[in-house]
């Protein structure tokens, strides 16, 4: 087996709540947001590795940390076997130009000030790897591979001038331009219209072969998961809840949560209507997450233990889950056959 | 029979320093007592001011400069906005995308729907009307203990709830929900779904879904309507449109959207993207966009087909 290219072990990061002055000094106790709480996971080289779960399940925060845009409290983060949480100054920048990221708003991401051309080659700049006419070459080429043809006429554009699709399609290119091996994208069609997501999600993928790119891919919608990603993980409040070979994980859910959460997403097909009700009650806060098993008080399968203890993840690198009632359960995705 | 609500050429246009932006161009559309439709279409197709148009909500630049909204055998266009405001709430309510935007943050909850009560019915006293909120406010699933919060105390879907709440209380006979699950997470919104589909069946209210979304105009409607630049391209019964789609563009998206059902599949895309609304394609709209496009669609409208008893298609490949 050859060494993964991302190696995450026991991450957490606690946010500080804040409060007014007064509110601090009656309750002495500081209370923190446990966004992302003891996580380990492993993206091999050339997969695309999926990170699902509701908004406050900590996906996002997660993206950001291996990054290192935000610093962890507690865990570990190996990226090709370099620990990045110990490099500083020149080792971090030259790091970062191996891993890149593309967020969800192609509309906040990008300059509304800066042509087109400049966004994309300003990583350049940033790096000094090329320079003047030599740094509109790299940036024209990128424009093409992105699909923004004729790339002359989109360099001189402002981000106004283009579409939602062709917005993202600059900020992957802005991604892809100093030629990393590694990519988290945070959302990056949640905000496209249906008609322009496979694009892009096919671009994404046609540069993952070209590029021999890896993908940390963070998205709430598990059907534009089930498109993409070899391997996924499933979290719940700050947890992984189950994880593996996204097939395996789809088909023969381990772990309650992921089978309501499957069940949940409309298909478009009015013959495969849902026939059980949902679960009631929502997510609940990260700054007093339930003991035990944390989806136990909403979990239709719940039994004393998971109130009590935590469970782990069991099982091998294929599919495991953390449940107490692993192999107890007949979980379905709840849908009415055809 | 004659239908609830019944479009007919309705043209709304938007009057902005680059243009006449034709948001909604030549209309007609209807709907039954008890039908929920879903009104499906990209970002900038019109369908929201399609929506808007019906409750002569429309901002301004934009005006509706043709065309009628026949509602219960009269037309609102000939409605002044003193009889509109007795009809808006009370007759025709609407639910939006975000309901933070859509409640008043200093007003509690109960207030919101006090007031609601007390401008339609007048008579009802106060305490009358907080018994009756707070019964409703308990069959869609909100404590009634929480009446006394305020909009930022609740979560994204309970929020969602109580915009459900203020456009029910009044058993309206229409209601106009713009991407109402949009905003929301899967299971909430899964949860929000199933609480529209019971109140509809209960209160036997129509039902106009405008969205983006094929997947959630699947588990929600009877009759589904696909917008594009404008224009209605298609008209169906759900089961109907998803077996066979008629219209290209239709077809295009229904291709275009991956689903979580296991079977492999190969996503296929529009090319190009919409037009401009200020400028739109001559003769079909979407013909530039169109793998059938023959030299007669670049020149003509398309004609309206009926396609067998409910179906509806504009579209030169089929007449």
């Amino acid at each position: 087996m050859p060494e993964p290219l991302v190696k995450v072990e026991n991450l957490k990061k606690y946010f500080p709540v804040t409060k007014s002055f007064i509110e601090s000094i009656l309750l002495r106790k500081k209370e923190y947001v446990r966004a992302v709480d003891g996580i380990s996971f492993e993206i091999n080289r050339g997969e695309i590795f999926g990170l699902a779960g509701e908004s406050g399940s900590g996906k996002t925060t997660t993206g950001r940390l291996i990054l290192r845009l935000i610093e962890p409290t507690e865990g570990r983060i190996l990226f090709d076997g370099i620990d990045i949480l110990k490099l500083k100054g020149p080792e971090l920048k030259r790091l970062r130009r191996r891993m890149q990221i593309i967020f969800q708003d192609p509309y906040a991401s990008l300059n509304p000030r800066m042509k087109v051309g400049d966004a994309i080659g300003h990583p350049l700049k940033i790096h000094r790897i090329a320079e003047g006419e030599e740094r509109k070459e790299l940036v024209l080429k990128v424009l093409e591979k992105v699909g923004l043809s004729p790339p002359e006429d989109f360099y001189e554009r402002y981000p106004h001038q283009l579409s939602g699709g062709q917005r993202q399609r600059v900020a992957i290119a802005r991604a892809i331009v100093l030629n990393p091996e590694f990519i988290v994208a945070d959302e990056p069609v949640s905000m496209l219209d249906v008609s322009v997501r496979a694009l892009i999600l096919d671009l994404m993928m046609r540069l993952k072969e070209e590029m021999k790119l890896t993908y940390l891919f963070i998205s709430h919608d598990l059907a534009v998961s089930k498109y993409i990603c070899n391997r996924i993980a499933i979290m719940y409040l700050g947890k992984i809840v189950e994880m593996g070979d996204l097939k395996e994980v789809f088909s023969n859910p381990w772990h309650p949560y992921t089978s309501i959460l499957l069940a949940a997403v409309p298909v478009p097909n009015p013959r495969a209507r849902r026939t059980k009700v949902i679960p009631k009650g929502e997510i609940p806060s990260p700054i007093n997450p339930p003991s035990g098993c944390r989806f136990h008080p909403r979990c239709p399968y719940a039994k004393p233990i998971c109130a009590k203890e935590e469970p782990q993840l069991e099982g091998d690198s294929r599919h495991q889950a953390a449940c107490h009632r692993i192999g107890e359960l007949e979980l379905t995705t709840f849908r009415r056959s055809k | 029979m004659m239908s609830l609500l019944n479009i007919s050429r309705l043209k709304t246009y938007f009057y902005t320093y680059r243009g006449v932006v034709r948001a909604v161009d030549d209309v007609s559309l209807s709907i039954e007592k008890g039908e929920a439709l879903g009104l499906v279409g990209e970002s900038g197709c019109g369908k929201s001011t399609l929506g808007l148009s019906i409750l002569r909500l429309v901002p301004p630049p934009g005006k509706i400069v043709g065309g009628k909204i026949i509602f219960d055998g009269e037309n609102l266009l000939d409605k002044s906005e003193k009889e509109m405001q007795k009809i808006r709430g009370k007759r025709i309510s609407m639910i939006f995308q975000d309901p933070m935007t859509s409640l008043n943050p200093v007003m509690k909850i109960k207030d919101h729907l006090v007031e609601l009560i007390k401008t339609h019915e007048p008579d009802t006293s106060v305490s009358e009307a907080l018994e009756r909120a707070s019964k409703f406010l308990k069959e869609l699933g909100i404590p009634p203990e929480r009446m006394n919060d305020y909009p930022h105390q609740f979560s994204g879907g309970m929020r969602q709830r109580i915009m459900i709440a203020l456009a029910l209380i009044l058993n309206p006979d229409l209601v106009i929900a713009d991407e109402p699950t949009t905003a929301l997470d899967t299971i909430v919104q899964a949860q929000i779904l199933e609480l529209l589909k019971r109140l509809r069946d209960e209160y036997n209210m129509s039902l106009i879904l405008i969205t983006h979304d094929l997947s959630i105009v699947a588990e929600l409607t009877d009759k589904i309507a696909i917008m594009y630049a404008g224009k209605i391209v298609e008209v169906a019964d759900t089961l109907s449109f998803y077996e066979e789609p008629l219209h290209p563009y239709s077809e295009g998206l229904l291709k275009s959207i991956p689903s979580i059902e296991l079977s492999q599949q190969k996503l296929e895309s529009i090319p190009g993207w919409p037009p401009d609304l200020i400028n739109p394609p001559s003769g079909c709209r979407f013909h530039p966009r169109c793998p059938y496009a023959k030299p007669i669609c670049a020149k003509e409208e398309p004609p309206l087909v009926k396609m067998g008893e409910n179906r509806i298609v504009y579209c030169f490949r089929w007449g």
